[in-house]
């Protein structure tokens, strides 16, 4: 196991380290100079030298990554224009906001979290939930409602859910104030209210795809042999259900779902600008507006993060429910 | 690839057979297993019901000119004396009149109807194209990682991840402005094709994942196969295994996989627009029109409801069809 | 018939690693130094139980897969590490036919194209076209030769299995490998497609290579047998002299295992003890000594030679091969 784990964490290394050199390129390396955006629009050529030189712009390009890497291990001295001192993590300085991209991440980090946890678990039970049951009451009409709900919300766009659950409860109902985000320990009911919409559009759509997927492959079980051979054995249908088959079951789910929530902790992008509410997603969105090239590398790499240890997790978790998984 | 002339004559000979040949040839001609799908296809009415509804809204999306010409009003035209001194479109449910179907756009005045004709066409060609690019790319490594295995496998399958690592919004977010400059420059006119060009590229480079992933699976899964050796011990090149032995095999999921990625990247198409990427807003297309439409959500709901149920109507038969085509091509699959 | 062997093998070997991570930790030798010559027209037969290396064996020798070391000679030309391109030529002349007629035809193609499939990838126009040559091949394995457009799926086992044959003789090979061709098939199906074979090598003058588990099928169809054990040959002579006067022991309880219906009760039945050891880490000296009921403490430290005895063809890699007549006594001597 603990060989496993450690193969694991090595190629998660790899990975993110590779993706952290790509988006280095992509951003530094192209024809675009990443100055212009970061100083307002009548900046002299002197001024823009000098802030070339601060962001040490005029590097080569291998020792301005090794700096960058640096900072995010061990921090690093960024000169007095750009806040000084920067201790680990650091992410660069941004010229956009004047301050810390770190401080910044800092800021909009818990955001996200507020919006993409509550909702996962939503999803989760909802749609795996459903899932399960349409399989088992399988023909019924629960099980043609349970089709008819996932085909619809696997087809229905995050923006237009949104919009028309702005309209339906914030503009004409007026039962939810316009959402935004107050932190969970300063105000949890407002935190929730402030939330809550987002959540329910998330979980409507992802529990539609669970729905689906989760409902196909207990289909998918429940004919297989072992099923048989248990419920034949004369065990009760809950534990054949609930202990033999789920566990089967469940595994491609589990893959999926941290996929999923890898991806939407790293940004979720949509929901965040249909509802207005400033998490990670939108930061990057603003990032790429206005050019804050720190900003934008830091955004990119904390959502690989995310994804890179989804997957890790994901094969953990594997290796618990499945453990054959272990000998590979 | 040893797709040889002589090869290509040699099928051609032999699949010219169908329907000639000696008396009471017709008897023995056997269905193959595409025709049989095709069959179950025919009987399934949901796919029929689904399936006719794409032909419409393909119809539609390439008959954009002429019904411009039927309608009378192009994509671009503004109306702003319809609209009130706060932009706002005159009468009822955001301006639909006989002229004007679907209402009228706050503050510029653009006609919906004609504009979302527009956006179907743009929106189908996107999906479409960045389906087609990255189902090849997808089958091709897919392809090759599965049956040569080793180092190659391990390679393709690392990129694979790292594609799935970067987030893909963000990137193709700050790609895209990226790529416009070094083809245009600061000040250039960019033209609505290459907006349209640099979205599919950006779907082609983080769209074939899944493909490769799914080929390679059904490769390996039939590369031990006794068939397999069977054109190997012939002397048959990597080309013939490939295109000729494998790919045959394995079409049924390639093409479902196919109809269901085309409505996921109308939807991705639709997102990258609503975060302002790629198309400018010259171009007609959905995702641009609800992303205008939500600051006028209060004022003009109208504006958010026809741009949002004809994507939706068009995600939904999609996935209805490709739903039923899975049942056709694979029976055994439970719905 | 010359004398110059059409197929000549020599210490072929086929090792396996095993891995465990990126570490090789053991060696799986699968077949290990074979020796072996079969002559044009000539049908040899190689038995042995399920492991022994006998399969591995026919698909070293169609070049599926690549030997460890040894070398294959095919019509006098080395063949051990040929490449595609080499081997080209020579694939016309040896080509192969699988055990599983369900998995060896593409499901995809029509039967046509199956057959016609070795044409194609060597680029062959044969006079007459491609679809007279198919349906001519058809009409020799006794299939009806408008059933070319028919699909896989249509076919029983037997006629599939037929099908899979016409394919290999598309080529005109001079040599088959068969690999355990009818073992898969009801044992009605077995005899027609046995007989179809024999009909095939008679009147073609084709070169077998014939693989089985089954005695039986064997002595109906091979001129000349060898019996494989853990990876090694352990005897191999004429038809009459392996079934007749067999000499290695584990030949000896090979043939007492065949049901006989002419001798009653379990007297003739030589019952092995034990199973087969993992082909991981062989037995030293002799491989079968650990079931061997005659094995000395010679045979654990010095490895049989495969030697001919009386003067003749047969060889025997034994220290104490039977002596004929000596039968009963054995019998006797286990059954105690």
């Amino acid at each position: 196991m603990s060989r496993f784990l450690i193969k694991r964490l090595f190629s998660a290394t790899l990975t993110l380290f590779a993706v952290s050199v790509l988006t280095f390129l992509m951003f530094f390396a192209l024809p675009r100079d990443p100055v212009t955006g970061m100083c307002p629009k009548n900046c002299n050529p002197e001024r823009l030298e000098r802030v070339r030189d601060d962001l040490g712009l005029n590097d080569p390009l291998v020792s301005q990554y090794a700096g960058y890497m640096k900072g995010i291990v061990t921090g690093r001295d960024l000169g007095s224009a750009q806040g000084g001192r920067c201790d680990a993590p650091c992410l660069g300085w941004s010229y956009v906001t004047n301050e810390a991209v770190s401080d910044t991440i800092a800021r909009v980090l818990p955001v996200t979290l507020s919006i993409v946890i509550p909702a996962a678990i939503l999803w989760l039970l909802l749609g795996v939930g459903l899932g399960m049951v349409s399989a088992l009451r399988r023909g019924t009409w629960l099980d043609r409602m349970a089709i008819g709900f996932s085909l619809t919300g696997a087809s229905l766009q995050l923006y237009f859910v949104g919009a028309v659950l702005l309209l339906v409860f914030v503009y004409n109902l007026r039962l939810l104030p316009v959402p935004s985000y107050t932190s969970i320990f300063d105000n949890p009911a407002k935190w929730a209210s402030g939330l809550v919409l987002a959540w329910v559009a998330l979980a409507f759509l992802f529990s539609a795809i669970y729905a689906r997927l989760s409902r196909a492959q207990m289909l998918e079980t429940l004919s297989e042999d072992f099923v048989r051979t248990a419920r034949a054995k004369g065990l009760a249908k809950p534990t054949v259900y609930g202990r033999h088959a789920l566990r089967a079951a469940i595994t491609p789910v589990v893959t999926i779902a941290g996929l999923d929530v890898g991806g939407a902790l790293g940004g979720t992008v949509i929901t965040e600008t249909t509802f207005g509410i400033q998490g990670l997603g939108r930061t990057a969105v603003d990032a790429v507006r206005s050019g804050d090239l720190p900003t934008i590398m830091a955004t990119v790499l904390i959502a690989a993060v995310f994804v890179v240890m989804a997957n890790v997790l994901v094969d953990l978790l594997y290796a618990a429910i499945d453990p054959r998984v272990r000998l590979r | 690839m040893s797709l040889s002339p002589v090869e290509g004559v040699a099928l051609a000979e032999i699949e010219s057979g169908t329907g000639s040949g000696g008396p009471g040839v017709k008897g023995v001609v056997g269905r193959s297993p595409g025709q049989l799908a095709w069959l179950r296809l025919r009987r399934d009415r949901t796919a029929m019901v689904s399936g006719a509804l794409l032909v419409f809204f393909l119809l539609l999306g390439l008959a954009a000119p002429l019904i411009e010409m039927a309608y009378g009003v192009g994509p671009r035209e503004q109306f702003q004396k319809l609209l009130d001194g706060f932009g706002m479109p005159l009468g009822y449910a955001g301006g639909v009149t006989g002229d004007h179907w679907f209402g009228l756009e706050p503050g510029l005045g653009r006609d919906i109807f004609i504009r979302l004709i527009y956006g179907l066409r743009t929106s189908l060609f996107i999906a479409f194209a960045a389906a087609l690019i990255t189902a090849t790319i997808g089958i091709v490594l897919g392809a090759l990682a599965g049956y040569l295995g080793g180092w190659l496998d391990a390679v393709i399958n690392w990129i694979t991840d790292l594609t799935l690592a970067m987030p893909f919004l963000i990137i193709a977010l700050a790609l895209t402005p990226t790529l416009t400059l070094r083809f245009y420059g600061e000040r250039g006119q960019v033209s609505s094709a290459f907006g349209v060009g640099v979205l599919i590229a950006v779907f082609a480079i983080f769209g074939w994942t899944s493909t490769a992933r799914l080929v390679r699976g059904q490769v390996i899964a039939l590369r031990e196969r006794e068939f397999v050796e069977a054109a190997k011990a012939s002397g048959a090149g990597l080309g013939h295994m490939l295109f000729r032995q494998l790919l045959p095999n394995i079409w049924a999921p390639i093409l479902v996989s196919f109809s269901l990625a085309v409505p996921q990247f109308i939807t991705s198409e639709a997102a990258l627009s609503f975060i302002g990427v790629g198309l400018s807003d010259e171009t007609p297309s959905f995702g641009r029109m609800i992303y205008r439409s939500l600051d006028f959500l209060q004022t003009d709901p109208a504006y958010v409801f026809f741009p949002g149920i004809t994507i939706f109507a068009l995600v939904f038969a999609f996935n209805l069809f490709g739903d039923a085509l899975r049942d056709a091509l694979d029976p055994k699959s439970s719905r | 018939m010359t004398d110059e062997p059409l197929l000549r093998v020599r210490g072929l070997t086929k090792h396996f690693p095993v891995r465990q991570g990126l570490r090789a930790t053991g060696l799986v030798r699968a077949v290990d130094g074979l020796d072996f010559d079969v002559r044009p027209g000539e049908t040899l037969g190689l038995v042995g139980e399920s492991g022994c290396g006998k399969t591995t064996t026919g698909r070293m020798l169609v070049r599926l897969l690549e030997p460890t070391a040894g070398t294959i000679e095919f019509a006098g030309r080395d063949i051990t590490h040929a490449g595609r391109r080499e081997l080209r030529p020579l694939r016309q002349d040896l080509q192969i036919i699988f055990q599983d007629p369900y998995a060896s035809l593409n499901p995809r193609h029509t039967v046509g194209r199956i057959v016609a499939m070795p044409l194609q990838v060597n680029g062959i126009k044969p006079p007459g076209g491609v679809k007279a040559r198919v349906q001519e091949l058809l009409e020799l394995v006794g299939l009806n030769p408008e059933h070319y457009n028919r699909y896989p799926h249509e076919f029983s086992g037997g006629q599939r299995q037929r099908i899979g044959i016409a394919r290999a003789l598309a080529l005109r090979p001079k040599l088959i490998v068969a690999d355990e061709p009818v073992s898969a098939l009801d044992v009605s199906i077995q005899a027609q497609v046995v007989n179809l074979l024999r009909d095939l090598q008679r009147d073609l003058g084709l070169a077998f290579v014939f693989i089985a588990h089954d005695l039986a099928v064997v002595r109906h169809f091979c001129q000349r047998v060898a019996v494989m054990y853990l990876g090694r040959i352990v005897e191999i002579g004429d038809r009459a002299d392996i079934y007749e006067r067999p000499q290695h022991p584990y030949t000896r309880a090979l043939l007492s295992a065949i049901p006989d219906v002419t001798r009653l009760g379990p007297a003739g039945r030589i019952r092995l003890s034990g199973d087969v050891p993992t082909p991981l880490d062989p037995p030293s000296g002799c491989r079968f000594r650990t079931r061997c009921w005659k094995a000395r403490d010679i045979c654990a430290t010095e490895e049989p030679a495969l030697v001919p005895r009386d003067g003749g063809d047969q060889a025997t890699a034994c220290h104490f091969p039977e002596v004929a007549g000596a039968t009963e006594a054995i019998v006797e001597e286990v059954s105690r």
